[in-house]
């Protein structure tokens, strides 16, 4: 039964993945500005003699029919290398392997302690409605929701430079090459980031909890004689806990966009900062791919919180 | 501005003369302010701001792309009150003058993005059909690009400049005006009235705009509020990237850009000012916010 429901959703996230891939498609080829006056400058396309300007079109394939260049796009993902940089010739699944997994860290790192700070942070705020601890929990929350996170990035590397003379290291260094050195890549802009988004976390848990907190079995619960911690804890965070969940993956999408900046701001060579690069580069093939894949992260990571749904609350049904 | 949606109204009574609705905007400002200090306080700050951005002019103390080339780097002093950044421009008045640019890139880019999606969301929800299911899927795939990524792929293919920032980020925030817009729209268009002037022989056109877009501007104008926050953090992060306004000319921002370039000779004064300016003023912009939204859409209340 659960195995067919996750196969239909799996079947349903299709059309918005090949919508994702049309959208991209069409932001990069069809929107005004032309590649190789981008490429080369308004100047430099001036220079080229028209046997070139047929050459760089050719090597970048843009002298085809959209849907051609379209399906070989297409064909380019599904055999897994999703096509070259223009500039280096190594491909973008190579780029991906290698860049990735800190990213990914980085992004689980964000991911708990939006959790471990948001929740109790939350709670206690829901609990103690209107007392001293809820006031300076809703203050810092409105606080950090105004604070990019991108300049506490700054702040920390300033601050450790000018404080400790201290730098985080430097390259690609993966957790099982020395996971002590890696974790001093990561964990510093996995926690920004992570506080960031444990303020929306935070004011989310207080808000549900504190709707939940009114309902009748609540009350029943209260009336049974259980103490306050177990009818907070046992009954009335469970279903508050729903829609901070669904909250924790539309705000994957910002912890994703807001890891290009933060990842730039610590200098971590992560998919970020390869964006980033790629952009400044004008590499097309990159940029379309790897946008590519924060869309597809962001759809998964969506469609397996609604599968968490289904086996969390009896209520939504397989069908 | 709470008055318009406070009382809408007060905005179908053709009797109130002028003077009678200029009284009744400022009671009803008042008592904004008295129910909502905290709110009241953001927009004071954002009159502020404004004010100081609108008339840089008078407000700097310098020239903001002035090079002072005996001062590169220089701590904040009596000269340079918040010090010079490595060209040896004055940070403050870099501040002032980028500000105005940050300013307009949000509240044009919010604008134009809230108002197309408000547009785009009553269509849809009153003709609903298959305009709408292909409007809703449209929404969903352009919600699954992370913000500042949309915005990205936008400028790369737009190229730079401060009208394509603005476009790249009103893309990113048309998708919450539809959405939005189009749960209230889709509530106003089963009211009696719009049946009735149906009834009467209007034309879709006509009932969309004269009926169904006036109720749904209270709504409208909270989430246009709430995204301006969101819109100076978009615009500071693509500054920042060198990927947004570019140097010489001052955004927030690009500001905090040469930072990173420069961390070999780290200098504090310029990465706490910027940000301090980004900070307060997403903060004034999230507190008036708020309170707008308490004010005017009631379910809400007390969240």
């Amino acid at each position: 039964m659960l195995a067919k429901y996750i196969g239909r959703r799996l079947l349903y996230s299709i059309p918005g993945l090949i919508g994702i891939t049309i959208i991209i498609f069409l932001a990069l080829r069809i929107l005004p500005g032309d590649p190789l006056a981008i490429l080369y400058g308004e100047g430099g396309r001036e220079n080229l003699t028209a046997a070139d300007i047929a050459e760089i079109k050719r090597q970048l394939g843009i002298d085809r029919p959209l849907y051609i260049q379209y399906a070989d796009w297409m064909k380019d993902v599904f055999t897994g290398k999703m096509g070259e940089s223009f500039w280096r010739g190594d491909s973008v699944s190579e780029l991906i392997i290698r860049r990735g997994p800190l990213t990914a860290e980085i992004a689980v790192v964000a991911v708990l302690v939006s959790w471990i700070i948001g929740l109790p942070v939350g709670i206690l705020g829901a609990i103690k409605q209107n007392s001293m601890a809820d006031y300076i929990s809703r203050f810092l929350t409105i606080i950090f929701l105004a604070v990019p996170s991108f300049w506490v990035a700054i702040l920390v590397v300033v601050v450790s430079l000018l404080a400790f003379n201290y730098r985080p290291p430097l390259g690609i260094i993966q957790i099982w090459e020395d996971p002590f050195t890696n974790l001093q890549i990561v964990l510093a802009p996995g926690i920004v980031l992570g506080l960031a988004t444990s303020a929306y976390i935070a004011r989310m848990a207080r808000t549900t909890l504190l709707e939940v907190i009114r309902d009748d079995y609540v009350r029943t619960a209260r009336a049974k004689g259980l103490p306050e911690r177990l009818v907070v804890l046992r009954h009335a965070l469970r279903n508050a806990l729903l829609p901070v969940l669904t909250l924790s993956g539309v705000l994957f999408g910002l912890l994703l966009g807001g890891s290009v900046a933060v990842e730039t701001a610590f200098t971590v060579p992560g998919l970020g900062t390869a964006l980033v690069q790629a952009f400044t580069e004008r590499d097309f093939v990159v940029v379309q791919n790897l946008v590519l894949l924060y869309g597809i992260i962001f759809v998964f990571v969506n469609l397996s919180i609604d599968l968490m749904y289904a086996v969390l609350d009896p209520r939504i049904r397989y069908d | 501005m709470a008055s318009q949606a406070d009382a809408p109204s007060q905005l179908a009574a053709p009797t109130a003369s002028p003077l009678q609705r200029c009284q009744y905007a400022l009671i009803s400002g008042l008592t904004f302010c008295r129910r909502y200090p905290v709110g009241a306080v953001g927009g004071v700050l954002l009159v502020f701001i404004s004010m100081v951005a609108a008339f840089a002019g008078l407000f700097s103390p310098h020239d903001p792309l002035y090079v002072d080339f005996l001062s590169l780097g220089a701590a904040p002093s009596a000269q340079y009150l918040l010090g010079t950044d490595y060209e040896g421009r004055d940070i403050l008045s870099r501040i002032i003058y980028g500000g105005r640019v940050s300013l307009q890139v949000s509240v044009l880019s919010v604008l134009l993005g809230s108002t197309i999606g408000a547009l785009w969301g009553v269509a849809s929800a009153f003709l609903g059909g298959r305009f709408d299911i292909i409007s809703q899927r449209v929404v969903e795939i352009v919600m699954s690009f992370p913000a500042l990524v949309l915005a990205m792929v936008l400028l790369v293919a737009l190229g730079g400049g401060i009208w394509t920032v603005i476009i790249a980020i009103a893309v990113t925030r048309l998708p919450y005006g539809v959405r939005v817009v189009r749960s209230v729209a889709l509530s106003v268009k089963e009211l009696a009235y719009v049946d009735a002037a149906r009834a009467m022989g209007a034309s879709n056109f006509r009932i969309m705009a004269k009926h169904i877009a006036p109720q749904c501007f209270a709504a409208y104008f909270v989430l246009a509020t709430a995204h301006l926050g969101a819109a100076i953090v978009i615009e500071a992060s693509l500054g920042f990237l060198g990927v947004g306004i570019t140097p010489p000319t001052a955004s927030w921002g690009n500001m905090l850009g040469g930072v990173i370039a420069n961390t070999y000779k780290p200098i504090w004064w310029l990465v706490v000012f910027p940000g301090l300016a980004i900070s307060i003023t997403v903060l004034s912009f999230n507190l008036l916010g708020d309170a707008l939204r308490d004010a005017l859409d009631p379910k809400l209340r007390g969240r």
